[in-house]
């Protein structure tokens, strides 16, 4: 679905600038995902894609603009009605409607994967353990590792511990979920599994799902909306059948040419 | 007076004495080695703190313990700080000036052990909302410290040779134990031989098992 006229989005990018050294990957960046929307983003390396799920997780700051989640700024806070830094309590406070999932899985080494999915519902929501444990269950039987509980990250592959990465993310509730290229870095063979687990959390549509790749033919699947990102900015955005079948933008024809020769 | 050769009953009398300065010395060492854990953590957590009024002078201070001797940190708590008011007892000056020169070294351990996390730990542990005391404990200390027990254990051995120093401030522990015998019976064989022996009693099976564990680590590495 798009965002309809009426509807407050669970994520607004207003005029957002992310700049490393001289080279900027977010150019006054305006961005809007309705609740339950699942949005592909597409582009070439370097382009700036993952900045955008990255400065929406507070893994980097923004150095200009504003983005609010589900209606709240997330970098500021209202304060005797002007908008100033965002403490970082606030920042937590925002932060609990989205997860992530990375590339390199970034499981915790030293936990199981039950462990993995329960330490931060209890330690960070407070979630009682019991309770913890068996969400952790269903999330872990969702992505099929019902037998894995007790395996250490190290005794996985890498299909595996992505799954593991997902039930993780997913046992905190959040209300936008970012993919980071949560392929890029399987054996091909591994791929499907991943993807087939994307696929299924966007067909139950509970919650907006963002989402980097280089998969093209999942992109046109999964998405509601997919968007072309070149240059620090949206080149072209519209339903997967429009762009990948009848792109506008020169920029995106020569990409999808490129990708689909590969 | 007793001949030059090894006497074995003189040995047995001394025994107790010289096992209750080996006594001191363990104490003393292992006070002074959770005083340096707890410390070395302190100080490598504020040289990596964001702000430069806490990191700057951590610094400072870590570099200047760790660039001079242990002697004259232990003459200055004890000859210097009780003429601005602070008398400490012997035992308690000599466990803090070992923690803290050992602290320094402990936090450049502690420091390389927080480093070889990857940057993805703290990504993940942000993305899973962590607070930063949870992040520390739960994700980031319990990961970087079992691999830092083959350094630490080996600064452990360490201090427990280094320790004979506190004879410089008069701590009763094994080395002036030996000193206090040779003064009183004018015989230094056997007490000093023994404290030898004593300290090698304790350091060798200690260093054997720092080598198996720096052998376990290895393997998991």
């Amino acid at each position: 679905m798009l965002v309809e006229a009426n509807q407050e989005p669970i994520v607004r990018f207003e005029k957002v600038t992310k700049a490393f050294g001289d080279l900027v990957v977010l150019d006054e960046l305006d961005l809007e995902v309705a609740p339950n929307e699942n949005v592909t983003i597409i582009g070439p390396s370097g382009s700036g894609k993952t900045t955008i799920l990255r400065v929406l997780m507070t893994l980097e700051e923004p150095d200009d603009g504003y983005i609010f989640v589900d209606g709240e700024p997330l970098y500021h806070m209202e304060k005797n009605g002007q908008l100033v830094k965002a403490s970082q309590k606030h920042l937590r406070q925002i932060r609990q409607n989205i997860g992530m999932v990375f590339q390199h899985f970034n499981l915790f080494p030293h936990m199981t994967a039950m462990r993995n999915v329960t330490e931060a519902p209890i330690h960070v929501l407070g979630v009682p353990k019991e309770e913890a444990r068996a969400r952790a269950e269903a999330l872990l039987a969702q992505v099929g590792l019902q037998d894995k509980h007790d395996h250490y990250p190290s005794q996985l592959s890498g299909g595996q511990k992505q799954r593991v990465a997902i039930a993780r993310a997913l046992a905190m509730r959040p209300k936008v979920m970012l993919f980071d290229e949560v392929t890029s870095a399987l054996d091909p063979e591994l791929v499907g599994e991943v993807l087939a687990v994307i696929r299924e959390l966007a067909e139950e549509g509970e919650m907006a799902m963002l989402i980097v790749t280089h998969e093209m033919g999942f992109a046109k699947e999964v998405s509601d909306r997919v968007i072309f990102f070149n240059k620090g900015r949206v080149a072209e955005q519209g339903p997967p059948k429009q762009l990948f079948e009848n792109p506008q933008n020169p920029r995106t024809k020569s990409f999808l040419g490129a990708t689909l020769r590969h | 007076m007793r001949g030059p050769v090894w006497d074995w009953e003189f040995v047995i009398e001394i025994l107790p004495r010289m096992l209750e300065g080996l006594q001191t010395t363990i104490v003393a060492t292992v006070i002074a080695f959770g005083v340096a854990a707890v410390v070395g953590l302190l100080m490598a957590l504020g040289r990596r703190s964001e702000n430069r009024w806490i990191s700057l002078p951590t610094t400072l201070v870590v570099e200047f313990i760790r660039m001079t001797p242990l002697l004259v940190q232990l003459f200055f708590f004890f000859f210097v700080l009780p003429r601005y008011g602070l008398r400490l007892p012997a035992l308690l000056v000599g466990v803090i000036a070992l923690g803290l020169h050992y602290g320094t070294y402990n936090s450049e351990v502690y420091r390389a052990g927080i480093d070889a996390i990857t940057k993805g730990q703290w990504e993940a542990a942000t993305a899973l909302n962590f607070s930063s005391f949870n992040t520390w404990r739960r994700i980031i200390l319990p990961q970087a410290i079992p691999p830092m027990y083959p350094a630490l254990g080996n600064y452990l051995v360490a201090m427990f040779k280094e320790s004979a120093q506190l004879y410089a401030i008069s701590v009763v522990e094994l080395t002036t134990t030996a000193l206090t015998i040779g003064t009183e019976t004018f015989r230094y064989l056997e007490p000093i031989t023994m404290a030898g022996a004593l300290y090698l009693l304790v350091s060798y099976p200690s260093s054997l098992l720092v080598q198996r564990l720096e052998a376990r680590y290895a393997r998991r590495g």
